[in-house]
C-alpha cells in the first residue's frame, strides 16, 4: 500500500497547497501572502499567538471568507472555494472552536443536516461504528444542548469522518477539553492520520503540537514566518518564531504583605455553578482554572452582582453583600471584567468615552445630578488610553474599532482607574497580542501591589501558574480547594479540572 | 342549545378562523426561517383588495385568489429587498410595510367601498355533508377553505417531517451554523419570506372573496397583527397554529351566539374580545415560556450576513 | 454585480443625506404615481406639498397637525433609544382622548370661570395623561412581569383602546341631543385650550409639545438616564454588567411615552376637535414612528420630520377636495418615505462596490 513509489508521488504532490493567500478586514491585514502545504497522512500544525491570523486562514480555506488574493491548490489542481459546501465537496472538513452544531436539534438531525447524501439508516450504521472508535457514548436522539463540550467535539469530528474527508481542520480543539480528554483526542487523531487522512491542527500550545504533529507552519501578525519539521526544531526556536523576539519575563513580583481577608464567598447552585467556597485576601492573586462552561461565568457574575440570590453568601470586609446589586458592590470597590469584551464589557458601537462611563456612572466629577459632563468623561477615558499606551484612538473612537488587545488594555485601564479593592477577571488575555498580554499582566500585578485582591479565572494554565499565589479549579460547577501555588502541580490542576476525587 | 345552532356555529367558526389561519401559517413559515415580518396587516389588506378587485373585474374567483397570492409575494419581496441586501432594521421595515399596505389598500379600495361580490360558492361533499353536527362544518364549505386545509397539511408535513423542514429550522435557529454547513441562508430566508407573505395575501383574499364579499375599508380589522400573536401562542408549531386560529375564529363569532341567547352586549365591546383574549392568552402562556419547545426560533428577527 | 461593503466608519454625511435622498425619491415616485393615475403630476404635487402652506393660516394648520405627532414622537424616541418597540402610541393617544374627554365632559358648562374653569382644563389634561400612562403601563407590566413581546401587546392595546372609544361614543358618552350621531357633546368654550393668536386654530399645546420635545431630547442626549437607555438598546448584557436597572428603564421609557401620547390625545380633544368622535386620530401614533426614524430620534430632526408628516396629512386632505383622490394617499407617502429611508440608511454603514472576482497573483 504505502509503497516507496506512492510515498514518492505523495511527496511531489501535496494534498493541499495555499499560495500567497491574503485577506483583509477594513484596514487590518488578517492574512498577508501566507503559503502553506499539507501532505497526505500528515498532521500539520498551524502555530501562532492569538491574533496571528490562523483562524482567518482556515476560514478562507473552508470557504467562510473569500480571499482578497492568492490561490488554493487541492490535489494539484487549482480550485476556488466559494463556500463551506464546496470545501466539503472537495473532502475538507473543519471542526471549529465554536462548535458548528445547532443546540436545539438532536445529534441525528445535526448529522442529517450536514450529510444530505446519507440515508438515515446509513447515518445510524456509521454513527455506531465510528462512535465506538471515538468512544462517544451519546445517543443519536440526545439533544446537543445536553452534551458536554468533549462530546460535542466528538460529534463534530465524527460528522467530518462520516463525510469521508481527506483533510480535517481542527481549530484549537483542546481548549475546551480536560487533559485526559485531550490525550484521548490526540490518540484518535494519530490513528486517523495513519489511515491516510491529512490533519491541520491549529494551536498555540507548543507541548501538544510537539507531541502530535509532523511539521509546523508558524504565523505571526498575519504573516508567514516559516514551516519547520518538528523533530528537528527546538521549542525555543518555535517560541522565537511565534513571538518574534524573546519577551521580557514577567516583572519580579513584589511580595505583598499578607493582607487581611477581604472577601469570603460561599455560593450555592446557580446555572452551571453548583458549589464554590473560597476567600480572598488583599495583595494576592488567586487563580481558578477550568475548561469553558464549568461554571466560571456564573462565578464571576455572582461576585460582580449580575447574579445574586439568597443561596449565595458573600462577605466583603465583614459586610454581607450577597444581595447587593452591581452598583453598590462597585461602590465598595468590587470590579469585574467579563469574558465577552465586545457586547458585555464594552459596547462596540459606543465611543470609548461612553464605554468608560459604563462602569463609572455611580459617582465622579463627571456626574452632576442627572447630567453627564461628557468633556470630563472624555478626559478620563483619554487618561485610561494614555496610561496604557493605546495609540491611534481617542475617546471618541467607537470601541468596536479597536483591536482585541487594545480594547482589552482599555478595559483593564478603565477598571483599574476605579481603584478596585477586588478585581475579578475572566480570561483577560484571551485572544490578545503578546505585548498587550504582558501589559495586562503588569496591570494586574500593580493592582495587587497596591493592596487589591485579584481573582483570575483563566483557561490558560501557564498564565495561572506564572501569576497566581493560590490556585484552584472548577469542574462541572464544583470548585476544588484553593491551595498555595507551592502545593499545586500541573498534574494536580489536571485532576481538579477533570473532577478527579470530587463527587 | 339545539344541534342546528351548534352546527351553524361550528360552520361559521371555521370560516371565521380560516383567514387568520392562512395568515398565521404564512407568519409561521417565515418565522421558522428566522424572518420576522411585522407587516402582515398591510400584506393581508393588499391581498384582500387585490382579490376583491380582480374577481370583480374578471368575474373569476380563482384569478382573484391568484392575484392576491402574487401581490402578497411581491410585498414579501419588498421586505426581503429591504432587510436582506440593504440590511435594514426588520422591525422598522415591517412597520413600513404595514403603513404602506394599509394606505395603498385604502387607496385602491376607495372606488369599491360598498360594492359587493358573489362570494365563493359552497361545494358540499355529497353524503358526508349530511352528517349531524360536523357534516355542514367540515364538508359543506367553499373550495378555498379546503385549499387552505390542504396547504396547512402540506406545510405541517414539510416543516416537521422532511429534510427541507430540517434545513429551514437550522436557518431559523442558527444561520451562522447553517451557513457553515453549506446551507444557502439568504436565498432560503428570501424564499420563505415571500412564501409567507403570499399565504398572508391569500388569507386576505379569503376575507374579501368568501368570508365577507362586501368591500369595506379596514377589511382585516387587525387580523394580521393577531396572526403574529397566534404564532407566538402556538409555540411555532403548525398544529397549534391552526388550533389557535380556529379558536379565535370561534370567539370572534360569539356575538352570533349571544344574540341567539338574547343577551345584549354592545357590539363595540364585543369586537374588543379577540384582542383582549389575545392579551389574556399571551399572559397565560408566559408562565410556560420556559419550556424550550415553545421558544421562538433562535435567530428570529436577527439579520444574517455572510462574512467576507 | 454590486454588493455592499462595510465601511470602516459609519459615514456621517449619510446621516443627513439619507433622509433627504429618501424625500427626493418619494417625490419622484409620487410624480410617477400621479402620472400613472392620469392626473397632472405637478399640479397634484403642488396641491399636496405647496398649497397647504401658502399662507399664515395654512402654516398654523401645519403646526396644529404637527402637535400630536411631536408629542408621540418625543415619547417614542425614548422607547426606541432603548430598542423597546412600543407600537402603541396610537392606543395611548386614543385612551388619552377618551379619558380626557370623559373628564372634561364632567365639567362641561359654558359658564365655567376662574378656579372651576382651571380645574376643568386641568382635569381634562390630567386625565388624558393618566389614560396614556395606564395604557403604556400595561405594556410595561406585561413585558416586565410576564415577558410578553411589547410589539404584540402594544398593538393589541391599540385596538382595545379604539373599541373602548367607539363604545363610549356609541354608549355612555353619546350626546343625548346629538341626533343619534356617535359623538359626545361639544365641550364648552371655557374648557378649550386658548389659541396662540386670534383667527388661528393652533393652540398653546404646540408650545407645550415643543417644550416636551426639547425636554425629552435633553433627557435622551445629556443625562445619565438617556445614556442608560442607549446602552440597554445596544446590548442588554452590557447594561446588566454596568449595573443599570433594566426593569426601571423599561418602565421609565414606556411611561414617558404614555404620558406624552396621552397628553397629545387630551390636546386634540381640548383643542381643535372639542368633543369625542370615532375619528379622533388619523393614525398619529403610527405616523409618529416614522417621524422618529426620519428625524433620527434627534429633537430638531424630529421637529422637521413631524412638520413633513403633518404636511402629508393636510396635503392628502387637500387632494381629496381638489382632485377627488382618496386621502389615504398620505399613508402611501408615509410608507414610501420610510421604505426609502430604510434603504438609504444602508449607505451609512455600507458602501456599494463592484463585486470583484478573486484576484489571482501569478506564481
Amino acid at each position: 500500500m504505502a509503497s516507496a513509489e506512492a510515498r514518492q508521488r505523495a511527496s511531489v504532490q501535496p494534498r493541499l497547497v495555499l499560495e500567497r493567500i491574503s485577506k483583509r478586514f477594513g484596514n487590518k491585514r488578517a492574512n498577508d501572502r501566507i503559503s502553506l502545504e499539507v501532505r497526505p497522512g500528515e498532521i500539520h500544525a498551524l502555530l501562532g499567538e492569538n491574533g496571528a491570523g490562523k483562524s482567518t486562514l482556515m476560514k478562507v480555506l473552508y470557504g467562510v471568507h473569500a480571499p482578497d488574493g492568492g490561490r488554493i491548490l487541492w490535489q494539484g489542481r487549482e480550485v476556488s472555494i466559494p463556500g463551506p459546501g464546496a470545501a466539503r465537496q472537495l473532502g475538507i472538513g473543519m471542526v471549529f472552536q465554536h462548535f458548528c452544531l445547532i443546540e436545539r436539534l438532536n445529534v441525528q438531525d445535526n448529522l442529517r443536516l450536514a450529510l444530505p447524501e446519507l440515508t438515515e439508516g446509513e447515518i445510524q450504521r456509521r454513527f455506531e461504528r465510528l462512535g465506538e472508535r471515538l468512544q462517544l457514548k451519546a445517543s443519536l436522539r440526545a439533544r446537543v444542548s445536553g452534551l458536554s463540550a468533549g462530546e460535542r467535539q466528538r460529534v463534530e469530528i465524527l460528522r467530518c469522518l462520516m463525510a469521508d474527508v481527506a483533510l480535517l481542520i481542527l481549530d484549537e480543539p483542546t481548549s475546551v477539553l480536560t487533559p485526559p480528554e485531550a490525550t484521548a483526542l490526540m490518540r484518535g487523531l494519530k490513528r486517523l492520520a495513519q489511515d491516510g487522512c491529512s490533519i491541520l491542527f491549529i494551536s498555540h500550545k507548543l507541548a501538544e503540537v510537539e507531541r502530535l504533529c509532523d511539521r509546523a507552519t508558524v504565523l505571526r501578525g498575519g504573516k508567514w514566518v516559516g514551516t519547520v519539521p518538528l523533530a528537528e526544531t527546538s521549542r525555543a526556536e518555535l517560541v522565537a518564531m511565534m513571538i518574534g523576539k524573546t519577551l521580557a519575563s514577567l516583572p519580579a513580583r513584589p511580595r505583598a504583605p499578607a493582607g487581611e481577608t477581604l472577601l469570603e464567598a460561599r455560593f450555592g447552585k446557580c446555572g452551571r455553578l453548583k458549589r464554590a467556597e473560597f476567600s480572598l485576601s488583599g495583595g494576592e492573586i488567586v487563580g481558578i482554572g477550568g475548561v469553558a462552561g464549568s461554571g466560571e461565568q456564573e462565578l464571576l457574575q455572582l461576585i460582580s452582582g449580575e447574579r445574586r440570590g439568597a443561596a449565595h453568601r458573600l462577605v466583603f470586609f465583614g459586610q454581607e453583600i450577597g444581595a447587593a446589586p452591581v452598583q453598590r458592590r462597585r461602590a465598595l470597590g468590587i470590579r469585574s471584567l467579563p469574558l465577552d469584551r465586545i457586547g458585555q464589557g464594552a459596547v462596540p458601537s459606543l465611543s470609548l468615552a461612553e464605554n468608560f462611563l459604563l462602569t463609572h456612572h455611580g459617582w465622579g466629577a463627571w456626574i452632576d445630578g442627572p447630567w453627564v459632563n461628557w468633556a470630563e468623561v472624555g478626559a478620563r477615558a483619554e487618561q485610561a488610553l494614555a496610561g496604557y499606551d493605546i495609540q491611534a484612538a481617542s475617546s471618541a473612537t467607537p470601541a468596536g474599532e479597536l483591536s482585541g488587545g487594545n480594547l482589552q488594555r482599555f478595559l483593564v485601564a478603565r477598571e483599574l482607574l476605579g481603584e478596585p479593592r477586588l478585581l475579578a477577571c475572566h480570561n483577560p488575555t484571551w485572544g490578545v497580542d503578546p505585548a498587550a498580554k504582558s501589559r495586562i499582566h503588569e496591570g494586574l500585578l500593580n493592582a495587587c501591589a497596591a493592596g487589591a485582591a485579584v481573582l483570575l479565572l483563566s483557561e490558560d494554565i501557564d498564565e495561572l501558574f506564572s501569576l497566581c499565589d493560590r490556585l484552584g479549579a472548577l469542574c462541572n460547577g464544583h470548585l476544588s480547594p484553593v491551595l498555595p501555588k507551592a502545593e499545586v502541580t500541573p498534574e494536580i490542576m489536571g485532576h481538579w479540572m477533570t473532577g478527579h476525587g470530587d463527587p | 342549545m339545539d344541534i342546528h345552532l351548534a352546527a351553524d356555529l361550528l360552520h361559521a367558526a371555521l370560516r371565521a378562523g380560516t383567514p387568520l389561519a392562512l395568515c398565521a401559517l404564512g407568519v409561521l413559515v417565515a418565522e421558522r426561517a428566522g424572518v420576522l415580518n411585522l407587516g402582515q396587516e398591510g400584506i393581508m389588506l393588499m391581498g384582500a383588495v387585490t382579490g376583491f378587485a380582480i374577481s370583480l373585474e374578471t368575474g373569476s374567483h380563482a384569478a382573484g385568489a391568484l392575484a392576491a397570492i402574487a401581490v402578497g409575494a411581491l410585498m414579501g419581496a419588498l421586505f426581503v429587498l429591504l432587510t436582506l441586501p440593504l440590511r435594514a432594521n426588520p422591525v422598522a421595515s415591517g412597520l413600513a410595510l404595514a403603513v404602506f399596505g394599509s394606505g395603498l389598500c385604502a387607496f385602491v379600495g376607495s372606488g369599491y367601498v360598498g360594492s359587493s361580490l358573489q362570494g365563493i360558492a359552497v361545494a358540499a361533499i355529497p353524503w358526508l355533508s349530511e352528517l349531524p353536527l360536523v357534516g355542514k362544518a367540515l364538508f359543506a364549505q367553499d373550495p378555498l377553505l379546503y385549499a387552505a386545509w390542504a396547504l396547512a397539511l402540506g406545510i405541517g408535513l414539510t416543516l416537521h417531517r422532511t429534510r427541507f423542514g430540517l434545513v429551514l429550522s437550522a436557518v431559523g435557529e442558527d444561520p451562522e451554523v447553517a451557513h457553515r454547513l453549506g446551507v444557502r441562508v439568504l436565498p432560503m430566508r428570501a424564499a420563505m419570506a415571500c412564501l409567507g407573505a403570499a399565504l398572508t395575501g391569500l388569507g386576505g383574499a379569503y376575507l374579501s372573496l368568501a368570508y365577507t364579499p362586501l368591500w369595506t375599508e379596514d377589511m382585516t380589522s387587525g387580523r394580521g397583527w393577531i396572526a403574529l400573536a397566534m404564532v407566538v401562542l402556538a409555540g411555532w408549531r403548525t398544529g397549534s397554529v391552526l388550533l389557535a386560529s380556529y379558536l379565535f375564529g370561534f370567539f370572534s363569532i360569539l356575538n352570533l351566539l349571544m344574540q341567539d341567547m338574547g343577551w345584549s352586549v354592545s357590539p363595540n365591546l364585543l369586537s374588543m374580545t379577540p384582542y383582549v383574549l389575545c392579551l389574556a392568552a399571551l399572559i397565560a402562556l408566559s408562565s410556560q415560556g420556559r419550556f424550550s419547545d415553545r421558544r421562538a426560533p433562535g435567530a428570529l428577527g436577527q439579520n444574517f450576513h455572510k462574512e467576507g | 454585480m454590486i454588493r455592499l461593503e462595510k465601511r470602516a466608519q459609519p459615514a456621517r454625511s449619510m446621516l443627513l443625506l439619507a433622509p433627504l435622498t429618501a424625500l427626493l425619491l418619494t417625490l419622484v415616485t409620487g410624480v410617477a404615481l400621479f402620472a400613472a393615475l392620469g392626473q397632472p403630476p405637478l399640479p397634484v404635487l403642488k396641491a399636496f406639498f405647496i398649497d397647504p402652506v401658502r399662507d399664515a393660516y395654512g402654516l398654523s394648520e401645519l403646526l396644529l397637525k404637527a402637535t400630536p405627532l411631536l408629542l408621540c414622537a418625543a415619547g417614542l424616541s425614548l422607547c426606541f433609544r432603548a430598542r423597546i418597540w412600543n407600537i402603541g402610541a396610537e392606543g395611548q393617544f386614543l385612551l388619552g382622548c377618551l379619558c380626557s374627554g370623559a373628564a372634561a365632559l364632567a365639567f362641561n358648562d359654558a359658564n365655567l370661570q376662574g378656579l372651576a374653569r382651571l380645574a376643568g382644563v386641568a382635569a381634562g389634561l390630567g386625565a388624558g395623561m393618566a389614560g396614556g400612562l395606564l395604557w403604556a403601563g400595561l405594556v410595561a407590566l406585561l413585558r416586565h412581569r410576564f415577558n410578553c413581546s411589547e410589539i404584540l401587546t402594544s398593538i393589541m392595546l391599540n385596538y382595545v383602546a379604539l373599541h373602548l372609544l367607539m363604545w363610549a361614543v356609541h354608549g355612555p358618552l353619546k350626546d343625548p341631543e346629538g341626533f343619534n350621531f356617535p359623538e359626545s357633546a361639544l365641550l364648552a368654550n371655557p374648557l378649550l385650550l386658548p389659541a396662540i393668536a386670534d383667527g388661528y386654530r393652533t393652540h398653546v399645546g404646540f408650545i407645550a409639545a415643543l417644550a416636551l420635545l426639547a425636554a425629552f431630547g435633553l433627557v435622551g442626549g445629556r443625562t445619565l438616564v438617556g445614556f442608560q437607555l442607549r446602552v440597554m438598546g445596544e446590548s442588554a448584557s452590557a447594561a446588566r454588567y454596568a449595573g443599570f436597572s433594566q426593569g426601571g428603564l423599561l418602565w421609565l421609557a414606556l411611561l414617558g411615552c404614555g404620558a406624552a401620547a396621552g397628553l397629545a390625545g387630551a390636546f386634540e380633544v381640548l383643542g381643535p376637535v372639542g368633543q369625542l368622535t370615532p375619528h379622533l386620530s388619523s393614525g398619529y401614533g403610527f405616523a409618529a414612528i416614522i417621524v422618529v426614524f426620519l428625524g433620527r430620534g434627534h429633537p430638531l430632526g424630529m421637529l422637521l420630520a413631524a412638520l413633513l408628516q403633518a404636511l402629508t396629512f393636510i396635503g392628502g386632505e387637500n387632494l381629496q377636495i381638489e382632485f377627488g383622490l382618496p386621502k389615504s394617499i398620505a399613508q402611501i407617502f408615509q410608507g414610501l418615505l420610510l421604505f426609502y429611508l430604510l434603504a438609504a440608511d444602508a449607505l451609512i454603514h455600507y458602501r456599494p462596490a463592484l463585486h470583484k472576482p478573486v484576484v489571482r497573483i501569478a506564481a
